[in-house]
């Protein structure tokens, strides 16, 4: 059989691997080099966070054994063996659900109506004035970088405990993401049925409402649909600083060490995000078609 | 030209009767929709408490609170704040890094195109409800282990980003391309170096892009983990707050929205080398 492949006289070949090796030899410095800093940047933050591997060495066993303290009743049986014991405050945990799924009910829609008014402003194609597009989009930007739980904090010193102040924290939130999302949705719309509609004279409100709405409609529910998701989970915990819903049930039973109580709440707020998903997504689909599901 | 009002509308409606009599169930499905939206609203917040005197009541402290807020100022506490703020970067770091570490190997028995369906199932499952606990729930459950502090906060960080990078890595490793493997395997790889060499020369520059997102991410959650006990500025801020500081509280507010844009900064300039323009927009 003969050989297909021909190869190059030495001296060419020689040459050319020369090229080769410096060249790889340059990509792997470089390679080195970023791994040298990434691992000098985790040194300096292992001792700036105080990582003690000996505390996760001789307290791993105490993570470990946590779960299984958690999935013990007090009778020292498995939580599974008897499920009225273990979901005991079922009645009350689940009106403190509804209380956590109304939160961020109220805070999406409110997010949502609020991003929905300022995020023409803060879309570059169809922002009225530069300056309003500069200010409405730091405006959003504070909102979204400042947690929602720092919002609740306050809220919380202001409103007083209780939802109200979770549902205000999640909702400043929302306008902040959402408002972002929309003025993406609405950047990339077409811009020609603007035009057609301005050449008739209409005022900016009247573009906004027969030509842009109409294309980015769809987009922004699913959007809002999917906040609805992530909101679910934040209230959930909101509970923690005295915002309402579930957490402030979690957080008394993890603090005092009521064990099998922890699981149960756990257990009930997966089931409930996991059920949220599952709908919303299905509402997605259904409204939207396949596509807009992803 | 016709004008306008010369269109024989009878004869439209006659033409295109799917248009001009649509059902009542679906002429009424949107507004019925938007009603039942509305109603949940209404009874939202009523059932949540939402009074209007207290509303504005409120309003007022709030508006009191900003206005206690201005100027921001540290007092004298500035090299505390310093060291809480360098605390959550290292947090965010670590926990991160862990994170990808861990969730790496883990990723690759939770894709379609590396293991059967049965170990699939489980894992997916797995990944999926540590996903769903909260990253501030698992603080909490790292405090009782490893006691308060920083250390709990990289533990807590690293689990329920676990949970986050195996499904985002096992996506990646599913939709990359099949037939580079197949030339591995051709030419007589093992199983092993289908992967190391079929692979992860693909994933890779699509995971380290995710993992820089996440360390952004971090450095948001790794702000509000302290609230709970778990380290850095967080700690100092639910403190301030607690205490009413309102001048150090917005210090704090500041020093963190500063944090998260330069961290942004940074990670944005390093996914755009690592994976070009195209896939960071």
């Amino acid at each position: 059989m003969t050989l297909a492949v021909s190869i190059l006289p030495e001296q060419q070949l020689a040459a050319l691997n020369a090229t080769y090796r410096k060249a790889v030899a340059r990509k792997r410095l470089r390679l080195l080099a970023g791994f040298a800093v990434f691992v000098a940047a985790l040194v300096v933050a292992s001792i700036g966070a105080e990582v003690n591997l000996r505390t996760l060495f001789t307290y791993f066993g105490n993570f470990v054994s946590y779960f299984d303290r958690i999935l013990t009743l007090d009778s020292g049986q498995r939580v599974w063996t008897n499920f009225g014991e273990w979901f005991w405050g079922l009645h009350k945990w689940l009106k403190l659900l509804g209380e956590t799924l109304l939160i961020s009910y109220v805070g999406t829609l409110i997010g949502a109506v609020l991003a929905f008014g300022l995020n023409f402003l803060a879309a570059e194609n169809t922002s009225p004035a530069p300056w309003l597009l500069f200010t409405v989009r730091r405006l959003l930007e504070f909102a979204r970088t400042v947690p929602g739980i720092v919002f609740a904090l306050i809220f919380v010193m202001a409103f007083g405990l209780g939802p109200v102040a979770g549902v205000l924290a999640i909702a400043i939130h929302s306008t902040g993401a959402l408002g972002k999302l929309f003025s993406e949705i609405v950047e990339n719309a077409d811009m020609k049925p603007v035009e057609g509609i301005r050449s008739t004279g209409a005022s900016w409100l009247s573009c906004m409402r027969f030509a842009i709405l109409p294309q980015v409609s769809a987009g922004f529910a699913s959007y809002a649909l999917l906040r609805f998701e992530i909101n679910v989970r934040e209230a959930s915990v909101m509970g923690f600083v005295g915002a309402g819903g579930i957490g402030q049930e979690l957080i008394v039973a993890i603090r005092k060490f009521y064990y099998s109580d922890v699981s149960a709440i756990l257990v009930t707020i997966i089931v409930t995000v996991f059920l949220i998903d599952i709908t919303t997504g299905w509402v997605r689909g259904r409204l939207f078609g396949k596509e807009a599901r992803t | 030209m016709s004008r306008p009002q010369d269109v024989d509308t009878a004869e439209l409606r006659a033409r295109y009767p799917h248009v001009f009599n649509r059902p009542a169930s679906s002429r009424l499905a949107t507004p019925a929709m938007l009603a039942g939206a509305l109603a949940i609203f209404v009874f939202g917040l009523v059932d949540l408490d939402f009074s209007p005197s207290r509303f504005i009541s409120g309003l007022s402290q709030l508006g009191w609170i900003s206005m206690m807020m201005m100027p921001p100022d540290p007092g004298s506490s500035l090299p505390l704040y310093l060291k809480a703020l360098g605390e959550t970067l290292s947090i965010a770091l670590l926990g991160t890094t862990l994170a990808a570490l861990l969730a790496l190997p883990v990723s690759l028995f939770a894709a379609r195109n590396i293991v059967p369906g049965i170990v699939r199932f489980p894992v997916r499952r797995f990944l999926d409800s540590i996903r769903g606990v909260d990253t501030l729930i698992w603080a909490l459950v790292w405090i009782n282990v490893v006691g308060l502090g920083p250390f709990a906060g990289v533990l807590a960080i690293a689990v329920s980003d676990f949970g986050a990078f195996g499904k985002l890595f096992s996506e990646a490793i599913e939709s990359a391309d099949q037939k580079q493997v197949e030339g591995i395997r051709a030419s007589g790889g093992s199983a092993l170096h289908e992967i190391r060499f079929g692979l992860m020369p693909q994933v890779l520059p699509v995971i380290a892009g995710q993992v820089l997102y996440f360390i952004e991410s971090n450095t948001r959650s790794a702000t509000i983990i302290g609230i709970v006990g778990a380290g850095g500025i967080g700690l100092q801020l639910a403190e301030q707050i607690r205490v009413l500081e309102w001048q150090k509280v917005s210090f704090l507010i500041l020093m963190i929205l500063v944090a998260v844009a330069a961290i942004d900064f940074i990670s944005g300039k390093l996914r755009f080398a690592i994976i070009g323009r195209r896939a960071v927009a």
